[in-house]
Order: structure tokens, then sequence, then C-alpha cells
């Protein structure tokens, strides 16, 4: 049974209830009950289609965030073994809103660095609700470092609401962190594999997004602002105004793919990565080895020049001519 | 933090009754009102207390090229729509309407120049183009002048002001940290000096990227500099900032900038630091 659920889930889970309450009371005749059952599965599955096929972008961002929805922790846990968590920047401190380590990825050893903003609310509070400081961007450039000494691939999760917006982040450099993440990993020399997994904040989740591939999962979010911040600029009235910040700032899985952002969208098991936390690990893990092992066949001049060339390439205008 | 304007700060300013706006002017650092005619011939520099106040880009190319080098690169560089983006009015209305307002077909001009004898790629954010944010347009036109510096061998020279992402064009805006970044890790390679010159304000994602990887990094005096804006940060943490936070001479204690250089003495400095820090050919 799903722990929390949003507004637009209540429907399901008060049909999943009936369903529940249905096996309990039918345990001593279940052949009499069968097809009952089987009916209201049905029905159930055709309810969840029909509301997941048609979400708006408050209601994807919404499941970004929702509060069961599998942290980076969980993907190290099932799409990893031998995890080894390293810590540090090796100058001020550890930033606990930014995971990393080495383990073994279908047996061979990558670099993870990802946002992690913690399973329950003790672990939001230390993780810094995975908004992390200058020392955060800074152990994530040394473990990158680390990996392209060593030849190992560096696997990505973006899952933040941000960079922390405080004192100290800007005495000790927030925008310097970040600036310098981005100049490095595009020439960092070894593959890069960016997958954003729930909320994609700004500048603060682009600093360990500069990939050879950028994947988001289904219902995940990745926005320049957040629609809450947008709204409270251009349309004053945050609460109503979010809704329309959400769908005007394009910032689902399907609309980065138009805008030629990312590279592919995985798909989420039918009702949210959270309702299946096992099989999203398990569908998210084919599609890295697939990446993965494209990017292990090309030689280093290769990778480098067309992660140059991806990022190049981005945005639109008009050349209307001239120097 | 993104650039914006609120119409409740715009309407203020309106209703502020200022009979003589075009001839006078109230400094923004120590409030002073101060004869336009004396900022202007000033250098737009607060002869009280010497705020810095923002510069047009056609302005700054005076402060500190030699008479007549500079030459405009991609003047024909327009942005599109990409999201369709609408709130109050549309993203190419306000578009349009700060191209009337500056002359600017974007919030960036960027050239060649000569700086006291020192060729020079520049770029100007032109903060009067909303609020010098980063578009498609700024991102392509910086990344173009860098790759010419690579060809040319010549050192670049970025004047920041701008308060930060685009909104209007989304995560396409975004992406133009990791573009200009991406130019600029090749200009590091190529071993080609970079000076970025943060002026008043540079923040969000310009100071996220192009601000803040100079390999020399100048600000001018009281220049507001930081990632997040001061009021997010105020409203976040619940507590009064620090005096002089976000402030030139507060990143300039803390180690995030090289140099403090007053305008009067821009070109000079730039001029020097070029010719010490370009490789013996
Ligand atoms: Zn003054």
């Amino acid at each position: 049974m799903v722990k929390h659920y949003l507004e637009f889930e209540k429907p399901l889970v008060e049909m999943e209830r009936e369903i529940e309450n249905l096996k309990r009371f039918s345990r001593g005749n279940p052949l009499y009950f069968r097809e009952q059952l089987k009916s209201l599965e049905e029905k159930l599955h055709r309810l969840q289609k029909e509301i997941f096929s048609n979400l708006t972008g408050w209601q994807i961002t919404q499941l970004a965030r929702h509060i069961d929805r599998p942290k980076a922790s969980h993907y190290v846990q099932w799409m990893c073994e031998g995890f080894v968590e390293l810590h540090g920047d090796r100058n001020y401190g550890d930033d606990p809103a930014i995971l990393g380590g080495m383990a073994r990825f279908n047996g061979r050893p990558v670099t993870i660095i990802a946002h992690q903003k913690g399973a329950d609310a003790k672990e939001m509070a230390y993780r810094n609700f995975g908004m992390p400081h200058p020392e955060g961007y800074r152990k994530a450039l040394r473990l990158m470092k680390l990996a392209e000494l060593f030849k190992k691939p560096v696997l990505t999760m973006i899952d933040t609401p941000g960079a922390f917006p405080g004192v100290g982040a800007e005495e000790r450099g927030q925008a310097e962190a970040i600036a310098r993440n981005l100049r490095m990993m595009v020439v960092l020399r070894t593959p890069i594999i960016t997958v954003v997994i729930g909320e994609g904040g700004s500048g603060g989740a682009l600093a360990i997004g500069v990939g050879d591939r950028i994947l988001m999962l289904e219902h995940s979010i990745y926005s320049v602002i957040s629609p809450e911040g947008c709204a409270a600029i251009l349309w004053k009235d945050g609460e109503k105004g979010k809704e329309v910040a959400a769908e005007s700032l394009k910032l689902t899985a399907a609309d980065l793919s138009r805008l030629g952002v990312i590279d592919e969208i995985v798909k989420e098991p039918l009702g949210g990565a959270h309702r299946d936390a096992e099989g999203m690990a398990r569908i998210l893990k084919e599609v890295v080895e697939r990446h993965l092992k494209e990017l292990e066949k090309m030689d280093e001049e290769e990778l480098l020049s067309l992660r140059y060339e991806k990022f190049r390439r981005m945005g639109t205008f008009i050349d209307d001519g001239g120097t | 933090m993104t650039w914006f304007k609120k119409d409740e700060e715009q309407k203020e300013k309106r209703e502020e009754p200022k009979p003589s706006d075009h001839l006078w002017v109230k400094c923004n650092s120590c409030n002073e009102i101060i004869y336009r005619k004396v900022i202007e011939r000033n250098l737009q520099v607060c002869p009280k207390c010497n705020y810095h106040f923002q510069i047009p880009a056609q302005r700054r190319i005076d402060c500190v090229a030699d008479p007549g080098t500079f030459i405009e690169y991609d003047v024909n560089l327009i942005s599109t729509d990409p999201l369709e983006f609408k709130d109050s009015k549309r993203y190419p209305s306000r578009v349009k309407e700060s191209q009337e307002k500056t002359g600017h077909k974007d919030a960036v001009i960027c050239g060649e120049a000569r700086i006291e004898g020192q060729p020079a790629m520049i770029g100007i954010f032109e903060f009067n183009f909303m609020g010098g944010s980063l578009g498609s347009v700024v991102g392509e036109k910086i990344t173009r002048l860098i790759e010419r510096a690579i060809e040319k061998k010549s050192g670049v020279i970025i004047f920041c002001a701008s308060g930060g992402a685009r909104m209007q064009e989304g995560i396409l805006s975004l992406m133009q940290m990791a573009k200009t970044s991406a130019a600029l890790a090749k200009l590091h390679e190529a071993r080609i000096p970079y000076i970025s010159v943060l002026t008043d304000p540079t923040t969000g994602g310009v100071s996220a990227s192009i601000a803040m990887l100079g390999d020399v990094i100048i600000a001018e005096p009281k220049a507001m500099i930081g990632f997040a804006g001061p009021r997010v940060i105020k409203e976040t943490i619940r507590a009064e900032l620090p005096e002089g936070f976000q402030r030139a001479e507060y990143l300039l204690d803390h180690g995030m900038v090289d140099l403090i250089v007053e305008r009067k003495d821009l070109r000079h400095t730039l001029a020097s630091l070029l010719e010490m820090l370009k490789l013996e050919s």
C-alpha cells in the first residue's frame, strides 16, 4: 500500500483499498469472488492509464517531488553492487546533499555522483533536502577527477530543488563551484551518463548534469526555475500561478525531448516510479547499460568532441547574416 | 536567480513624483540626488560614494576600447520563441520592447577591439535588455566570440551585467550555461587568457558560468555579485544578511574575485593583464 498520495492519485488509492478489502474478505472462498476481483483490477488498470496519460505539468511536478518517489540511494542499492561511499571535498567539509562513491554496475566499477533528497523527515533534514552547498559540488568535482584518473565511467543522478541559497553557500562561492563543474565536465576524459530521477532544479542540477547522455525518467522535471518561483515573479498569485507556470516552463521529459535537450525518456511503471520502485530500478538499469555500452566503444577524442557538439548545439535563434 | 521586473516595482517607480527625472539621478548606494550630467562626465560613477552605475554597452566600449577599433560581430542573431511563452505579455513582444529601448537585438554585444594596443575579443552584457538575461542568442554570441578568440589567439574580456537566466526560454536558457562553459573550456585548453569583469549586478546563471570562470576576475566597486538573490536567501534562512553581503568588496574579502578596479582605471588594468598573461610566442 502507498503511504502518501497526491490529490489526483486519490481515486486509484480508493480503488486499491477496495481490492485489498475484497481480497481479505474473500479469503475463505476465493473462487466465488474471482470474477469480481478480476473486473475490479481491470477497472483499476484502465483508470490508472487514463489518469497517467493526461497529466498536467503541475501534476508531473508533484510526481517528480513525490515523497515516496525512489531517491538516488535506492537506485544505487538496486542497480549497483558493493557501493563504497566517499566523502568530502578535501577543502572545507562533506556535504550530505551530494551522495558520491564507487560501485559496480553490471560488474564494471563506476563512479556515482547524485543529489540525495532523503527518504524520510530525518534524512531529509540531514541531506538538506538535496540542496547542495559549494563543498557538495567540489566533492562531485573531486570524484569526477578520480574517475578520469582511473578511467571509470561516471553515473550522475539529478534530484534537487536547486543549489542552497544561504549566506555560507554564497561566501564559499556557490556560483564558482557550479561554474567550475560545468567547465570541467565538458572536458572530462571519461564517459558521463546523467539521469534526472526526480526534480532537476536549475543551475544546482546542471552542475552535475553535463553528460554524454542525459536521460529523464518519465515523470521527472528539469527546469530553469521552479514553477513556484516563476509564478511568484510573473503571475504573483503563487498558488494559482504555479500550475500555469508549470505548463509554461515546458519542464517535463516530453517537453525536453521535443526541445532537443535530452537523449531518452525512461518509461516508468504504470502509476509512477513510487508504485514499483524495484521495477523502476530494473528498467533504468537496462537503459543505462545500453548507453554505457555505446559510450565505452568510443575513443576519448570522439567522446569529447561529441560531448562538446551536444552542448554547442543547444538553443534556438535566427541568424540574419553579417559577421 | 532569474531575470525579472515586477510590475509592482515598475508602478512604484512610475508613481514617484520626479519632475526633473531627466536631469537628476538618485544614487543606488548613497541615495544622493546628483545632476545627471555630472555622473555622465564621471563615467557613470557617483562622485559622492564611488558607486558604479550600470553603463550602456556602447559607453562601455568607449570607456575601454581604443577609439575606432571596435568591430561588432553577429549583430543579426535574433531570438525565437521556443516555449511560446506568455505571461502578461508574449515573449516576442518583450524582446521587441527591449530592442526598441536599447537599439540592440539582444542582451549581449560582442566584437573585437584593441585596448591600449592589445587585441581582445570583448563581450558586453546590456542590462537594459531584459535584465541582461542569458537566452539562446546571448549564449550563441558568447560561444562564437570565444571560438573566434581561439582561432585568432586573442584574449577574451566579458563585461557581465545580468540577473541570470531568461525564464521565457526555460531549459534552453539553463543550457546556455553549459554551452558557454564548454566554449570556455576550449579556450582554457588553448591557453588563451579570459578576464571577466563583474559589474552591478551579476547574479544567477551568469554568475554560475561565464562570470566565475575568468582566469582573472575583476569586479567594479560595490557591484552586487552572487548566485542566489538576497531576497530568496533572506526568505530561506529567515535571518538578516550580513553588512555588505554579496557586494564586490565582500567577495574580495572572501577570496572570490581577484581585484576591484575603478572604471577610470579599467582600460589600463585590462591591457596590462592581457599583455602579461598571454603565452610567449
Ligand atoms: Zn553614491
